[in-house]
């Protein structure tokens, strides 16, 4: 299982870095006199209504989606762990104004939360991208703090004060690398998010522009040809299901291996 | 006990004003008077009179904290000013899109639920390990599925396959079906997740064996020890999901084609209609606080450990 | 014909073989003490009497006659009318073996609901009835009480009421008083000496602790390592042990051993006056509980001398840990002093002063190697290149008696006395010349305490060190320490030498905690 989930996390990777290795298509250019053929060998997720070849789109869409999770996870993950990190060090009436600040994050929920930046941003891949990764600051900060607080109360870190350590060097040696392994897990956990987040912030019109093979916008324009062609829809979806659950599935290694 | 009551109740209207404020600073991040421009629009068709009132409700003109004040009073009031697509108070487009959200939103938590229910309790009753692997891998590709391409799905193969359910008229009952459905299979997932571990932590405390040394069956232990325990922390994350039910709508209500607050929601953002958005984040955040109000203040009633504590 | 008959029994744990070839009989209205350190196997065996094994246990052969029929052929199902009616079970850890969101009342009369005896209004006076004979004051408002509203001793006294409920012929009694304070461990094994004696009642007794098994038990059971090593009449195997290993046993366990007491002239040389190595005066810690404030600490003053073990010994919340926690300067006083000869300030306080914690696996920084844990204090205080701290932590692993294979091992991959050697290794690293030692032997194995308990002393010998020795045990206080004081609710309530204090107690509250020590069969 957890092979699987790194195999597919890796293909979709090697389909962003060189599509060109697995497909020969052009994504953008259709052949008319080939639209909306079902899957076959020749065309393994069929084409759409302009003749595009729907495989070539969804390897070539990899690279929206991947790079935005990865801003979103990376935004979320830089101003969440420092929040909490922060909180769970220093306590106090700081410690009270960030776990706040979280409470009022958490309280609305995350895509109205990406709307409500996307109206002050404008659409656009980047901006989804850090609108989605603002959403997942709280959950980054939650957790980041409560594993500071939970290493700092142990006996290990008062031992290694005990041995006559410095603030810094406890915190360096003891507190970041036992705090961190589940916030590592739930970075994997918020990359699948991410990219279900994005695709339906694509899927809304609020990502990338219509030629782009976005995942979202391909399922959303799918949905004139329901009816008659069930592969436009189901088979990008499928693609997203498979790399959402294979995040999910390495968060949950991590978090069992780090502990 | 009343000085619980009463801190719960002071952060939670403490976090209302927070997020109302942190939205008001977002969303008018534009200069203020670029929105009262807005409604000089002569398509919306407004008169002078009903433009000056406008102006008046968000004190065009005025420094940004009284312009602040003026709609932190607006919203205690229950107005919460004038859509700037439409022209109309949002009071009357929230009051008309509100009910049809408030049924999808019902009816899918309770399916929610029910689906979390029925996934944990029969993988904590079931002695086979592979159907209990099975049944626990299913929220984990719940919460995988995206819930458009779930709605898209579903309107596939019940409606264009099976026939089952028809895609234009049939009566309100089927109409809800699939869209109840799609908002209730990824909020179900985190519920079974924590209620099924839940019950396998609760399985580990040692109170366990000592009532199945009393002579009690399987059954007995799982309804009448388990249960009761391991409910305690789903409620807080049923508590959690509330906020989603609202985003979910969004989603929902565009794939289905339903008039409510997340139709509401999608127009407002392609407008730009900040008014809106700003109602719709404090509706969704009030929701969300009062409902995790209740299950605050619930928890001591079903936990006496925390009767003593509060 | 036995009551209890179990013939050449084996389980094993996910094809492991766990326990294998264990043969024992009890006889109506007798006590048999299973007795062996952890992973003995002893508690696998009372539990799969009770058909209780967890989901990845396996029963492998063997029978168990319960007045001759076979159990371990019974399902599951069928186990279920035996188990509190036939059998009853006393589980080791008062505190989490009741279920927290239910009455105690109501879990009383559950097990009267199960077996269907009488309606609602009879279980409820039954229920009353049990909890007046397992010695519960007010028995009307503690039937209506959650568990958290009682104390670990009354807690076990319901789960007492709850195993004697249908006077069954079998109580298996797993350390019922391991977590319990040694005073209120004397009183709950009085009240299941009582209960037999009324009932007729066997019971079947699960121990780590061979003072209590000497004490209390008709039969004897020793078991190591999944096996049985030696079985009979108590007095005969105290008295006459055939297995080498229960003479093992026998000269560690602290309380059955009458070593001499160490005498405070011994450790010091009278012709040089020296100043104390620890001075407490007027000690007064204060938390605040809600609105009241609490003393934890209240007015604690005494002077260890340099070389010797000053013990602190009470009971759980007598204010001992917060005492030791001061002295090292985890906690700050609310009033009073407390001086270290030759103590530096700020952190070159911790060169001189050393704690080592009760339990050594959270103690150690799980993700940190043995030599990396070792040599921490020299990186902090910078005491050598990497070659010279190398050679130190080669040392140090020598003078605890560790080998050097164990470097690189993470603390997961070291026995509990490993783990506790390597805390005392890091604790002498910096040459301190006071070491604190916070209950630092309470959760080893009798055997590895012995060990342990040697090392200190040797170390004391050589090194010179000063300890103060925090402990609930006082057979082990008695072993180590030259001075004692005896706290409870954060007061000394008396203070001497070891052997004063064993010898001649002054303070009634001293006289009760010796009192329940088992008596020295040796």
């Amino acid at each position: 299982m957890k092979i699987l989930s790194w195999l597919t996390v890796a293909v979709v990777v090697l389909w962003a870095v060189v599509p060109g290795l697995f497909t020969g298509y052009d994504p953008l250019a259709g052949v008319p006199a080939e639209k909306l053929r079902p899957p076959s060998p020749e065309h393994l997720f069929g084409t759409d209504a302009v003749g595009r070849d729907l495989f070539a789109r969804v390897v070539h869409g990899s690279v929206h989606s991947l790079s935005g999770a990865f801003v979103a996870v990376a935004v979320g993950l830089l101003a969440g762990t420092l929040l909490g990190l922060l909180a769970g060090s220093a306590g106090g009436l700081l410690d009270d104004a960030v776990m706040r600040v979280a409470d009022v994050l958490l309280s609305v929920p995350g895509l109205l939360l990406a709307l409500t930046v996307i109206i002050l941003l404008g659409p656009g891949t980047v901006h989804v991208a850090i609108a989605v990764g603002i959403g997942s600051v709280a959950a980054f900060a939650r957790l980041s703090r409560s594993e500071v607080v939970r290493v700092r109360r142990s006996d290990y870190v008062e031992a290694a004060f005990g041995s006559g350590g410095r603030f810094p060097a406890v915190l360096w040696r003891h507190v970041l690398p036992n705090s961190l392994g589940p916030v590592i897990a739930l970075a994997a956990l918020q990359f699948g998010v991410a990219i279900l987040a994005i695709s339906t912030l694509g899927f809304l019109g609020y990502g990338a522009e219509p030629p782009t093979p976005e995942w979202g916008l391909l399922i959303s324009e799918g949905r004139n040809y329901l009816a008659t062609s069930w592969w436009l829809t189901t088979l990008p979806g499928v693609v997203v299901v498979a790399v959402v659950l294979a995040a999910s599935r390495i968060s949950r290694s991590i978090g069992r291996d780090g502990t | 006990m009343t000085r619980y009551v009463l801190r719960r109740v002071g952060q939670a209207a403490l976090v209302l004003w927070a997020a109302f404020t942190a939205g008001y600073v977002l969303l008018w991040l534009l200069p203020g008077d670029s929105i009262l421009i807005k409604f000089q629009n002569p398509e919306l068709g407004l008169s002078p009179q009903q433009i000056s009132e406008i102006r008046a409700y968000y004190g065009g003109g005025d420094p940004p904290l009284v312009g602040y004040l003026h709609t932190l009073l607006g919203f205690l009031r229950g107005g919460f000013g004038y859509s700037i697509d439409t022209g109309t108070p949002v009071v009357e487009r929230l009051a008309e899109a509100l009910p049809e959200t408030a049924k999808l939103a019902t009816a899918g938590f309770a399916l929610a639920v029910l689906i979390a229910v029925v996934i944990a309790f029969a993988a904590g009753y079931s002695r086979t390990s592979w159907l209990r692997g099975a049944l626990l891998a299913v929220p984990s590709l719940f919460i995988s599925v995206p819930a458009f391409w779930l709605g898209i799905l579903l309107i596939q193969v019940f409606s264009f396959r099976l026939g089952l359910v028809p895609v234009i008229g049939g009566s309100p009952a089927q109409q809800l079906i699939l869209p109840v459905l799609t908002l209730a299979v990824p909020i179900s997932a985190p519920i079974a997740q924590v209620l099924a571990r839940g019950i396998d932590q609760v399985y580990t405390q040692p109170f366990v064996p000592v009532v199945a040394a009393k002579g009690a069956s399987r059954r007995w232990i799982l309804w009448r020890h388990v249960a009761r325990n391991a409910v305690l922390p789903a409620l807080t994350v049923a508590g959690m999901t509330f906020g989603e039910l609202i985003a979910g709508s969004v989603v929902t209500e565009t794939v289905f084609g339903r008039n409510g607050v997340g139709r509401l929601t999608e127009q407002a953002v392609n407008a730009q209609d900040t008014p809106v958005m700003l109602a719709v984040v404090v509706l969704a955040s009030t929701v969300f606080v009062l409902v995790n109000l209740a299950v605050d203040l619930l928890f001591p009633v079903l936990d006496p450990r925390l009767k003593a504590a509060a | 014909m036995s009551l209890l008959e179990v013939r050449d029994l084996a389980v094993s744990y996910d094809a492991r073989r766990a326990v294998e070839g264990i043969s024992l009989t009890v006889e109506p209205g007798e006590m048999v003490a299973v007795v062996g350190e952890s992973g003995s196997g002893k508690t696998t065996t009372a539990h799969a009497i009770i058909g209780l094994l967890p989901p990845n246990a396996t029963l492998d052969g063997g029978q168990i006659l319960l007045g001759g029929t076979d159990l371990a052929t019974w399902s599951d199902r069928r186990m279920e009318s035996i188990r509190g009616a036939q059998i009853g079970l006393i589980p080791q850890d008062p505190s989490n073996s009741l279920n927290p969101v239910k009455t105690v009342g109501a879990q009383i009369g559950e097990v009267l609901r199960i077996h269907k005896r009488g309606d609602r209004r009879t279980i409820s006076r039954r229920v009353v009835d049990l909890l007046t004979r397992v010695g519960l004051p007010d028995p009307e408002t503690r039937a209506r009480q959650y568990p958290h509203e009682l104390s670990g001793g009354m807690r076990q006294r319901v789960l007492i009421a709850i195993a004697i409920a249908l006077e069954p012929r079998l109580i298996i009694a797993d350390e019922p008083t391991s977590a319990l304070d040694v005073t209120v461990q004397r009183r709950i094994l009085d009240l299941i000496d009582d209960l037999r004696a009324e009932f007729g009642t066997a019971v079947l007794l699960v121990t780590h602790d061979l003072g209590i098994a000497a004490n209390r038990s008709d039969r004897l059971v020793v078991m190591k390592d999944g096996r049985i090593e030696e079985q009979g009449p108590s007095s005969q195997v105290l008295s006459a042990p055939q297995a080498a290993y229960t003479g093992q046993l026998l000269r560690d366990a602290p309380a059955l051993s009458v070593r001499e007491f160490r005498a405070v002239d011994e450790a010091v040389d009278e012709t040089v006056t020296q100043e104390p190595a620890i001075v407490v005066r007027d000690l007064v810690k204060e938390f605040r509980v809600g609105r009241r404030p609490f003393r934890a600490v209240d007015g604690v003053s005494f002077d260890v001398r340099p070389g010797t073990t000053h013990a602190l010994v009470g009971e759980s919340g007598s204010g001992k840990t917060t005492t030791a926690r001061m002295v090292v300067r985890f906690a700050e006083p609310t009033s009073g002093t407390v001086t270290i000869a030759g103590a530096g300030t700020g952190r070159d306080f911790r060169r001189h002063v050393q704690l080592v914690y009760q339990n050594p696996y959270g103690s150690l920084d799980p993700r940190q190697s043995v030599a990396a844990i070792v040599a921490e204090p020299l990186r902090n205080f910078r005491l050598g290149d990497r070659a010279a701290r190398r050679t130190r932590v080669r040392d140090l692993m020598e003078r605890v008696a560790l080998p050097e294979s164990l470097l690189e091992r993470g603390p997961r991959e070291l026995s509990g006395g490993q783990r506790q050697r390597v805390a005392i290794a890091r604790a002498l690293a910096v040459d301190p010349a006071v070491v604190v030692l916070d209950e630092a032997v309470s959760a080893l194995d009798v055997t590895v305490q012995a060990q342990i308990l040697d090392l200190l002393e040797e170390l004391q010998r050589d090194l010179g060190l000063t300890y103060l020795f925090i402990s609930h045990d006082l057979a082990v206080v008695r072993q180590i320490s030259h001075t004692v004081s005896v706290m409870n609710k954060g007061r000394i309530v008396e203070f001497g030498t070891t052997q004063r204090v064993f010898t001649d107690p002054r303070h009634d509250y001293t006289r009760e905690l010796l009192a329940a020590i088992p008596e020295p069969v040796l």
